[in-house]
């Protein structure tokens, strides 16, 4: 198949790359622009670890089209990190166990970026809801889940720590 | 964990991550057929096609290889027979996936369909068509032992249970499918590819570095093995898998570094998995509860190569012994060959299906002697320090402690049998070694070294060829390293598994490296410190057993009991604040030391003074430590007796509460309590963790994983139909960390990430038989089985659910997974097949 020249926007820097129409979103940020945060577990839609987010909603990038991206904003792993410092999710991640092996923590940390910005104070049954698409092989979820309310409470006292004067 | 902000981060790189200049991308073409001799193979219209760099098959590489020495049985890629559907027979290296995949469509084999086996009871009688021609009957290796008198242990039991139990096949499943990326480096010598540069996803890279030296005949020294960053592994990585020398030989056909990762349907060819295991046991006991006699007779089915298959089946009768007293055994263990891929290590090796059988049993035995199942589990401890019937010797034992605190906090006395309707407890206990006593290859070699150097700069560079997986062996690297020195953890750098790099590391398996590893850490570190000692003592005026290493800094003991804040040196309280070492390049200058000179003896240094000291005085600083499990842990002198023997045990108490629906069958588990005795636990998080991820792979193996096979195809290939467990189906899991400090333990430590699984299984089992008075003999348990059991209990006619249903009836066909079969490169299909209407029917096929 002929390639076509596409035009992403990832993580708020915009890419023109040359690409097939059948080309996979997963394939043209870990291939073409070297965003190897997102990973390939399966290639079904079974596990989640690819997921990344197109205008703030979760997509499994090993199942859309890049093309069909155009226009819109994807966000993956890399553009989560603020400034060059962890974002308090993914420092939650890895102080509480999160992430073993760390291969679905990606597309983990992408899904759970979302239920914060729509439900900032999830439930215990809502954040098993929220993971339930995503699968991983290592924690059993559970640490995961304490990981979820250590950055929900970051986030807070960040908050407060903003609005007092002195520190 | 130090390694934690390339995991969550996207930062760090995984193999498949990995790119390198002129790379190529190889693809594998796999055998359709379970059992067919290779009559020819025609490359040349692939090769021919634009974009493919070369297509290597067997003869590219004829030499056998396996992990064990006396398994030698398999060739990366077929030579004259293929033994499995998904063996490999031929690799393609093309210019991009997509150029590969059209080549594999090229490729033609002409093959000899053989008559396959896939039952192991009915492989076991073959007599032709063998599998492998040097293993008559399909028999990979059997093993009888008696240890005591099992005869007459039976005859003095009051009361004897025996029963036939099977556990279904299941995989690891990590998340990262298997990927490795070969190069060869240009030799400045010769002018030719020299020196080989492999990087892959293994838990073991220096049996890897063998393997590749065996297959492609060079030098080790020729050989450079790199672990990324490995996405888990679970014994699944433990050995050396076809791709990682498909690529180095494709990598050398095609002189050009070639990567492959499989696809997640590869993967579950690859296997390696837990074998699906046939347990008929006997036990004995008396009226009080006691253990008289255990007789096993265990049937493994392999698959067709051996793989670890000599060790799995070894451990299935081991570790019969070692956690509970029991004075008679008799095992008699096969390992059967069948036309399946092979079955290999998987998480609590070999141990967990035989477990399963012997603690529902237990509990079986319990009830019938009128016992609680917790009492007849405590009437049946060691006396540590001991050494077991088979020769299995304990010193630390935390059973007792275990099964206490589960007891205690499930609140099991006042809710056992009090939950209501279909809802019930469960217990059960389980074992596992920390690192086996004898390494694979037969040697006296330390199964680790470490090598540890500190420069001017107070920075620790610790080289170990332990693996980090995933399980946290890189941060207990740093903390052991940290704790001996006394040093912030922010100074350690670990450099890991990097065969150039690093001294040999037998690999991440058997639970081994928190010991081995860790006591290798421990003292290379103290060798460092005791140099750093003696340079600081001769500053500080002192002897070098007076010092204490603390908070960065090095103490006379007589100040050790204070604070550091509370010295009367403000400077070195003022420097703890920050972690960097920060000293504005006095060190390299010397200035530092020429004022600590005109200063004079003080009662504290820095660490970065003391390391400075050292250097100025032994001109180097670096520390090597190594371990050999001790010749007293080692075992028995019985055939077959190297397997099993740890220098220590992790001990494991679980129970379970789970509700099942008597209309559906379905089994739901609540919550798992789950007491570790882990030795100390080096980093509590990580050893929850560890304990959470095995009872939940436990819970997934008990419940709803399981390989399916019909006719030796996988009916299964994906991850949603394999069903591994999601968020949603996964209990809460309460872990309890029980702490006997073993004697030879690094600070006391033994195994945690292994030895939960197996109480998992039986634990809920146990519980449904407490929740409906069902006793179910085979995993997983299933809504089917359940159901099958309880109608059985009432006498009901049994419901057969797939009566009718043809399973190569396209319209009763239902598709699963593995997207390869879409593209034709997979098993034959029935021709009306749908995933085959994209491909023109062949001849003779249906219209």
């Amino acid at each position: 198949m002929k390639k076509q020249l596409i035009e992403l926007r990832v993580n708020g820097r915009r890419h023109e790359l040359a690409l097939e129409p059948s080309a996979l979103l997963l394939d043209a940020l870990r291939l073409d622009l070297q965003l190897t945060g997102s990973k390939r577990g399966c290639e079904d839609s079974s596990c989640g670890s690819c997921t990344v987010q197109v205008d703030g909603i979760p997509m499994l990038s090993c199942t859309i089209l890049a093309a069909s991206c155009e226009g819109q904003e994807i966000t993956t792993i890399e553009g989560v990190s603020e400034h060059g410092s962890m974002a308090a999710i993914q420092k939650a991640y890895g102080d509480w166990g999160g992430a073993q092996c760390g291969f679905c923590t990606p597309g983990f940390i992408m899904t759970v970026k979302h239920l914060l910005a729509v439900n900032p104070e999830p439930t215990d049954n809502e954040i098993r809801s929220a993971l339930s698409g995503n699968l991983c092989r290592c924690t059993g979820y559970n640490q995961m889940y304490q990981a979820i309310k250590a950055a929900i409470m970051a986030e807070q006292k960040g908050v407060e720590s903003l609005s007092s004067p002195v520190r | 964990m130090v390694d934690a902000a390339g995991k969550t981060t996207g930062a760090g790189k995984y193999t498949d991550d990995l790119c390198v200049p002129g790379m190529l991308v190889g693809r594998i073409l796999h055998s359709p057929y379970p059992h067919a001799r290779i009559k020819s193979i025609d490359t040349s219209r692939a090769e021919k096609l634009e974009g493919v760099v070369a297509v290597a098959i067997g003869k590219d590489a004829p030499n056998t290889y396996g992990i064990l020495p006396v398994g030698h049985d398999e060739h990366a890629l077929a030579l004259d027979k293929v033994r499995y559907v998904g063996d490999n027979v031929a690799c393609v290296a093309a210019v991009d996936e997509a150029t590969a995949d059209r080549a594999l469509e090229l490729i033609e084999v002409e093959y000899e369909v053989l008559p396959a086996y896939f039952d192991p009871e009915e492989s076991m009688r073959a007599e032709t068509n063998l599998i492998h021609d040097n293993k008559p009957h399909n028999l990979e290796k059997d093993y009888h032992h008696v240890f005591g008198d099992p005869e007459k242990g039976f005859a003095d039991a009051d009361c004897v249970a025996e029963a036939r139990f099977i556990a279904g096949e299941v995989t690891h499943a990590a998340m990262e499918p298997h990927s490795t990326l070969a190069s060869f480096e240009i030799d400045s010598q010769t002018g030719k590819p020299g020196r080989l540069i492999v990087w892959s996803s293994t838990q073991v890279p220096y049996y890897l570095q063998h393997k590749l030296s065996l297959v492609l005949e060079m030098p080790m020294a020729q050989i450079r093995v790199i672990k990324p960053l490995v996405g888990g592994g679970f014994g699944g990585k433990s050995e050396v898998i076809p791709l990682e020398i498909i690529a180095a030989i494709a990598a050398r056909k095609a002189r050009a570094p070639v990567k492959i990762t499989y696809t997640r349907e590869e993967v579950f060819w690859a296997h390696r998995g837990r074998p699906r295991t046939l347990i008929d046991l006997k036990t004995g006991v008396r009226k009080d509860g006691s253990i008289t006699a255990v007789k096993a007779r265990v049937v493994q089915d392999g698959g067709a190569y051996c793989s670890y298959g000599v060790v799995t089946i070894l451990y299935s009768g081991a570790l019969l012994g070692a956690l509970y007293d029991i004075p008679n055994i008799q095992y008699d263990g096969y390992r059967v060959l069948t036309n399946k891929p092979a079955c290999g290590a998987m998480r609590g090796h070999g141990t967990v299906n035989v477990r399963f059988a012997f603690e529902s049993q237990l509990d079986e035995l319990a009830a019938r002697i009128n016992l609680d199942p917790a009492e007849i589990r405590r009437r049946n401890l060691l006396q540590p320090p001991c050494v077991t019937v088979n020769g299995l010797r304990v010193q630390s034992y935390g059973l007792p402690e275990c099964i206490e605190k589960t007891v205690e906090r499930s609140g099991w006395k006042d809710r056992k049998g009090k939950l209501g309707k279909g809802r019930g407890l469960g217990i059960a206990c389980s074992h596992y070694v920390s690192g086996a006593a004898n390494s694979i290859i037969r040697s006296d070699m330390p199964h680790s070294t470490v090598n540890i150097k500190i420069d001017r700069d107070g920075g620790v560079v610790v080289y170990t060829g332990a693996s980090e997986i995933g399980q946290g062996s890189d941060t207990m690297t740093a903390q052991v390293a940290a704790e001996t020195l006394g040093c912030s953890l922010g100074r350690i750098r670990i450099v890991a598994a990097d065969t150039d790099l690093t001294p040999i590391d037998i690999g991440s398996y058997s639970s081994r490296v928190t010991f081995m590893a860790g006591n290798a850490t421990l003292r290379a570190a103290a060798e460092v410190k005791k140099q750093i000692a003696s340079a600081a003592a001769r500053k500080m005026g002192c002897g070098a057993d007076e010092l204490v290493f603390r908070d960065d800094a090095v103490f006379r003991k007589s100040l050790a009991g204070e604070s550091p804040a509370t010295t009367q040196d403000g400077r070195v309280a003022q420097q703890l604040a920050s972690v960097s070492g920060h000293v504005d390049g006095q060190i390299l200058r010397g200035s530092l030391q020429q004022k600590r000179k005109d200063e004079g003896p003080k009662d504290s240094m820095s660490f970065e003074e003391a390391v400075v000291a050292a250097i100025d005085f032994h001109g180097t600083l670096t520390g090597t430590g190594s371990y050999a499990p001790p010749a007293e842990a080692r075992g028995g002198r019985h055939k077959g007796g190297g397997v099993g023997p740890s220098p220590a045990y992790s001990y494991s108490a679980q129970v379970a509460e789970v509700s099942v629906d008597e209309e559906t069958g379905e089994v739901t588990v609540h919550k798992v309590w789950a007491a570790h005795d882990c030795g100390r636990a080096l980093n509590p998080v990580s050893v929850e963790g560890q304990i959470i991820g095995s009872v939940w792979m436990g819970m997934g193996q008990a419940l709803t994983e399981e390989m399916v096979w019909k006719d030796g195809m996988l009916m299964n290939p994906g991850l949603l139909e394999y069903r591994s467990p999601s968020s949603i189906e996964s209990p809460e899991v309460e872990p309890i960390i029980v702490e006997s400090i073993d004697p030879e333990g690094p600070f006391g430590a033994k195994e945690c990430s292994e030895g939960s699984l197996a109480a998992t299984i039986p634990a809920i089992a146990n519980a449904i038989y407490d929740a409906v008075g069902v006793r179910l003999h085979e995993s997983p348990f299933t809504p089917e089985r359940v159901l099958a059991a309880l109608r059985a209990k009432k006498n009901a006619k049994p419901i057969n659910l797939t009566e009718g249903i043809d399973p190569t009836d396209p319209s009763g066909f239902r598709e699963h997974g593995g997207s390869l079969w879409f593209k034709g490169k997979g098993p034959e299909r029935h021709a009306l097949d749908p995933s085959r209407r994209t491909t023109p029917l062949e001849a003779g096929g249906d219209d």
